[in-house]
């Protein structure tokens, strides 16, 4: 049974991007809404819209009855999920299913087996990804420890298992420093976090971040190859490229196929992606985790691929087998997407709602701009600062950056401050023309080289 | 004398609290030293302190907690 009228779950620049998937599918869209988005693009766009509670997201977008009382009083037989938001809650998902419709994505049971790290981690191993090195769960004896730092090798991280967030993490180097500070960690463990066990993982240092895109019907599953999203600040990713420069051809077809291989030992259905961290010193990859969702940056690999993944989430929903074969999945030319953010890169990227008075955006082969604003549009302070992704698509890598310098110039955002000035450093930068860098990098570079160039900046 | 209004920088949502189990930062009634904290704003999924920024007796919040703000609204006023 196809979807007639789809539920948009979501807000922003992701549900004026479901609602055109749906549209080209012939689906009425119903949008719902906070009391703070009455005037947002998706609400103009879409068929029919239900307001659904207050600005705060915990009240509105985040509240499973309003949402699931506006699918019944529209009579839709899908909800799709976006990212975010409720988008990997697997009791919303088993809601929506329990109320007779369709979630768009994996079942509940595969969102909660995935989206725990042990199991993630486990059912990753079992399917022969490999995970970064470390302790099999937690390690409370000294000698035990000693032997497995050996055998993985310095640096190692020692964690704190009820640590989180960054918190409980001890580096060390060598056996000397192990020796001293494996106790050390166990009793601040315990006087931290009323639990001193402890794990054990390799650093890998230089790492990129590396993810699969995968498609599966529950019978059927595919890659749509690898998107490298390495230019993180604060762990956001802010930049992302498809393909990977950095993976030689034997080490991207084992990777791609590992997450098939993962995505058909759960019986995956819908869109999904499979992260691993990629070290360039030895050629290695390690799996991080599984999101069972769109992701933001999917565009990159719909302008190397031509797959339009979120119609083909639609159609998995909807009941049709996978309408691509792996053989029909063909990667052409290099893309790249800067996420244009409402933050203000000369002040510590300080959150900037506000109106937009003008807004002229890039037209032309390869260039596409995902977004939520319009002109005359007032950006709420109460979400995400994400305002769009501007994505191009050339015929190598340096086509696409050349492509990607003239877009950025050609987008003008007037009103609020963006990080379209950041990107066009980077887009600029000669250390990322040649793709030398790593999920540590942006930091480093925005204290040096950004920080530098501030004497000579623009006027927003 | 006339009261001052201590006013939000930003847009977003204000909480009087540093989390949701803690106690206020400030009661109404407090005395304020110009560096205290006297609550967060919440924008675009960054939490902000907001400094009283002045000096004063008898606190009195014009807001609740996890009320929406605009920019230049008056947050809480005290006897200078």
């Amino acid at each position: 049974m196809t979807i007639r009228t789809l539920l948009i779950a979501n807000r922003g620049e992701i549900a004026v991007r479901v609602i055109r998937a749906a549209k080209a599918l012939g689906m009425r869209t119903v949008q719902v809404y906070s009391q703070a988005d009455a005037n947002s693009l998706a609400v103009g766009l879409a068929d029919e819209a239900i307001e659904i509670g207050p600005p705060a997201a915990r009240k509105s977008y985040l509240d499973i009855d309003a949402v699931l009382n506006a699918a019944k009083a529209a009579k839709a037989d899908a909800v799709h999920p976006g990212y975010g938001f409720l988008s990997e809650n697997a009791d919303f998902a088993d809601a929506v299913v329990a109320a007779g419709m369709k979630f768009v994505g994996p079942s509940g049971d595969a969102i909660r087996l995935l989206g725990d790290k042990v199991a993630a981690r486990r059912v990753a191993a079992e399917a022969g990804v490999p995970t970064v090195p470390g302790s099999d769960g937690r390690v409370d004896n000294t000698d035990v420890a000693r032997e497995i730092v050996t055998r993985i090798g310095f640096p190692v991280m020692i964690k704190a298992a009820a640590g989180g967030g960054g918190r409980g993490i001890r580096i060390v180097n060598s056996l000397d420093e192990f020796e001293r500070q494996f106790p050390q960690a166990a009793a601040e463990a315990a006087a931290a976090f009323g639990d001193g066990g402890l794990y054990l993982e390799k650093v890998i240092e230089k790492a990129r971040h590396v993810e699969v895109q995968i498609l599966g019907d529950g019978s059927n599953f595919i890659h749509c190859f690898e998107r490298e999203c390495s230019l993180q600040r604060r762990r956001q990713k802010i930049w992302e490229e498809a393909p990977s420069v950095a993976l030689a051809p034997e080490v991207r077809e084992k990777l791609c196929s590992s997450a098939v291989a993962l995505a058909s030992s759960v019986g995956y259905s819908g869109a999904g992606t499979v992260e691993y961290l990629y070290d360039d010193a030895t050629g290695d990859f390690y799996f991080i985790e599984v999101n069972t969702r769109i992701q933001v940056e999917h565009p990159v690999t719909e302008m190397i691929t031509g797959i339009d993944l979120v119609q083909e989430m639609l159609c998995i929903a909807g009941g049709a087998p996978l309408s691509i074969r792996q053989e029909d999945v063909r990667s052409a030319g290099h893309a790249i997407e800067c996420r244009i953010n409402a933050e203000d890169p000369y002040r510590d990227f300080m959150p900037a709602p506000g109106l937009v008075s003008e807004l002229e955006i890039p037209q032309g082969d390869g260039v596409r701009f995902d977004t939520l604003l319009y002109a005359g549009y007032e950006v709420p302070p109460f979400y995400d600062s994400l305002l769009g992704k501007l994505v191009v698509h050339g015929k190598d890598r340096p086509g696409c950056l050349a492509k990607l310098r003239s877009a950025l110039d050609g987008l003008k955002i007037t009103g609020i401050p963006t990080t379209v000035p950041l990107h066009r450093a980077l887009a600029a930068d000669p250390e990322i023309a040649a793709s030398r860098y790593h999920t540590r990098f942006l930091e480093h570079w925005l204290q040096t080289v950004f920080a530098a160039s501030q004497g000579n900046r623009e006027v927003a | 004398m006339s009261k001052v209004e201590i006013r939000s920088p930003l847009p977003g949502t204000f909480y009087r609290r540093p989390a949701p189990d803690s106690p206020p930062f400030k009661q109404d009634g407090d005395a304020v030293a110009d560096s205290d904290v006297i609550g967060l704003i919440e924008v675009m999924k960054s939490f902000h302190e907001i400094k009283a920024g002045t000096q004063g007796n008898a606190i009195r919040f014009l807001v609740d907690d996890g009320d929406a703000v605009m920019a230049g609204q008056a947050l809480a006023e005290v006897d200078p």
